[in-house]
């Protein structure tokens, strides 16, 4: 059996290669001095280490900017989409109200409808509100969350109706069971639900691609799709700035991987 | 205050989110789709007009817009079963008793699936060069002459294919994985005392136990795949001739370049329909036998 646990190690190793390789040839070039990229061989490492092309990234492509408009907005759309869609999850699952059911059933029938659809009255109706080429614009969509409402309400409906109740008996307001009781049993949910939203914000590339026009105002992947059709030739300041794009949400998966493939997890074996 | 009260006042807030940032656009859509708003339009609302379904009637008779269905068909028809079959077999492999480091593997594979698409696709871009690109390099060595990838028709798609495979190979593997991990493990011990080598028992065993999450991830990636846009948009701006131009480019362009908003929204119908058709379809074609 020792050649079968060589063939399967030899091909998880392969395949790490594959899948690691060009993140990791993104740095390297990255830290190439300009023009020394795009040459025959292509070379694997630099010869030169530099920082140069992340100061010109700085001083000159002003990406200093667009990546705290990046962190500022996916810090923002998280915060705002939590706050809105834990609540209402709770409320779905955990609080009777009139129509409670009615509209569960019409919101799970919306979700099929793609973002694109709404894309366009949307921008229209963000132009009526003089939102375009804002930050709150950019924010907007990633408010209504019909996923994360569904997805919280899942979790709050493993909460023990006993638990509510014994609360509710001890004279605990319905504000205080949710945020005493419920936002607490369900923080591991959260955290997960919290870092999906932060990375889909952060990765999100058509919409403020159309509401944004201002530089000023672009965030990363905007501008670095930009940057890209200016700067075609330039290698080694390209790969600086999908670095400086990449590199966050990577370290932000990393530290919190086992909520982000927990809640993926679980998802899907439930579906 | 009621019970019901604090439903209405903790729910509230995202339903008229909901409604006022999402329904309403969508119908609006739907109504937009049977005028002919455009650039006057925006100027001044009284320019426009009600045309029925002359958009969708132009759409159909727009050689660009059955160019773009058929790119983005390409896309989906060869990209999702490649996407599905790269993952299902990383998920195997990291299964496999005889794997180790397990942990390690899978947050390599998943590293890919968290990144911006912009980011990646401009690495792409640079790997896929002709003179300088290290895939063309690679291929050398086993003596295949330099493939111009991103700018010659044929090979465009298949590149984008390529690019959307390592991409999305690493979250579809973590669902499959998880799935694999439900399998009883006498099943397989079963088999093995029937005989059943390790083809058998994956096609015996293992598919027909996760037909379920198969279904799901592949009616999630078809859905992802029909959305294409961020990928030509970096990597090849829709071409060449045109190549690699999908619906959802013809939507941006439509909407956002030429400010023909009626027949944008047209084309925003035609996707949506297209997507919702697709998993109706997957979700009857695996529908378990009955018994």
């Amino acid at each position: 059996m020792n050649s079968r646990r060589l063939l399967v190690n030899t091909l998880l190793v392969l395949t790490a290669t594959v899948t690691l390789f060009p993140l990791l040839w993104m740095v390297s070039v990255s830290l190439m001095p300009a023009g020394t990229a795009a040459t025959y061989p292509p070379p694997l490492l630099p010869g030169h280490p530099t920082l140069a092309n992340y100061r010109e990234l700085w001083t000159h492509a002003g990406m200093a900017r667009n990546l705290l408009n990046s962190l500022l907005l996916a810090s923002v759309a998280t915060m705002l989409s939590l706050t809105l869609n834990v609540a209402a999850g709770y409320a779905f699952a955990k609080i009777d109200f009139p129509g409670r059911a009615r509209l569960a059933k019409g919101l799970l029938a919306a979700l099929v409808i793609p973002a694109q659809v709404a894309m366009l009255p949307l921008f229209l109706e963000l132009k009526a509100l003089g939102l375009v080429d804002t930050y709150a614009g950019v924010l907007v969509p990633s408010l209504a969350g019909i996923f994360s409402i569904f997805l919280v309400r899942q979790a709050a409906l493993s909460i023990p109706h006993e638990l509510i109740d014994a609360a509710r008996i001890d004279g605990a307001s319905e504000w205080t069971i949710y945020t005493r009781v419920a936002v607490p049993l369900m923080r591991p949910m959260l955290v997960t639900l919290g870092v999906f939203t932060f990375l889909g914000s952060w990765n999100d590339f058509l919409w403020p691609l159309i509401v944004l026009n201002d530089s000023e105002r672009y965030t990363l992947p905007v501008a670095l799709a930009a940057l890209s059709r200016e700067h075609v030739q330039d290698n080694e300041l390209m790969m600086a700035g999908s670095v400086v794009t990449v590199l966050p949400v990577l370290a932000l998966f990393l530290v919190l991987q086992r909520h982000y493939l927990a809640g993926l997890m679980a998802g899907a074996v439930k579906g | 205050m009621k019970r019901h009260q604090w439903g209405w006042l903790l729910a509230g807030p995202a339903l008229i989110v909901i409604a006022v940032f999402f329904l309403l656009p969508v119908l609006a859509a739907l109504a937009l789709s049977l005028t002919d708003y455009d650039l006057y339009a925006i100027a001044s609302i009284h320019n426009v007009r009600f045309v029925g379904l002359r958009n969708y009637a132009d759409l159909l008779g727009n050689p660009l817009f059955w160019q773009a269905l058929g790119n983005t068909f390409y896309f989906v028809l060869v990209g999702v079963p490649l996407s599905l079959a790269a993952s299902l077999g990383g998920a195997v492999l990291v299964h496999s008793k005889w794997a180790s480091c397990r942990g390690l593997f899978r947050t390599a594979y998943f590293a890919p699936s968290v990144t911006t698409v912009v980011a990646v696709a401009v690495i792409w871009r640079y790997l896929l060069h002709t003179r300088y690109g290290l895939i063309n390099y690679a291929l050398g060595h086993v003596g295949i002459a330099p493939i111009d990838w991103l700018g010659d028709p044929h090979w465009s798609m298949p590149a984008i294919i390529l690019f959307a495979v390592w991409k999305n190979f690493g979250y579809n593997l973590v669902i499959l994985l998880a799935a694999l991990g439900t399998i009883p493990a006498d099943l397989y011990e079963a088999a093995d005392l029937d005989g059943a080598g390790a083809w058998a028992q994956f096609r015996l065993v293992t598919v027909p136990c996760i037909r379920g999450t198969l279904t799901f991830v592949g009616i999630l990636t078809v859905a992802g795949y029909f959305q294409l846009f961020a990928e030509p948009y970096v990597m090849t701006q829709g071409g060449p001739a045109q190549s690699t131009m999908s619906v959802l480019y013809l939507l941006y362009d439509e909407g956002f370049k030429w400010w023909n908003l009626g027949r944008a929204s047209a084309v925003a119908f035609v996707l949506f329909l297209l997507m919702y058709a697709s998993a109706l379809l997957q979700a009857r074609l695996t529908r378990e036998p009955a018994a």
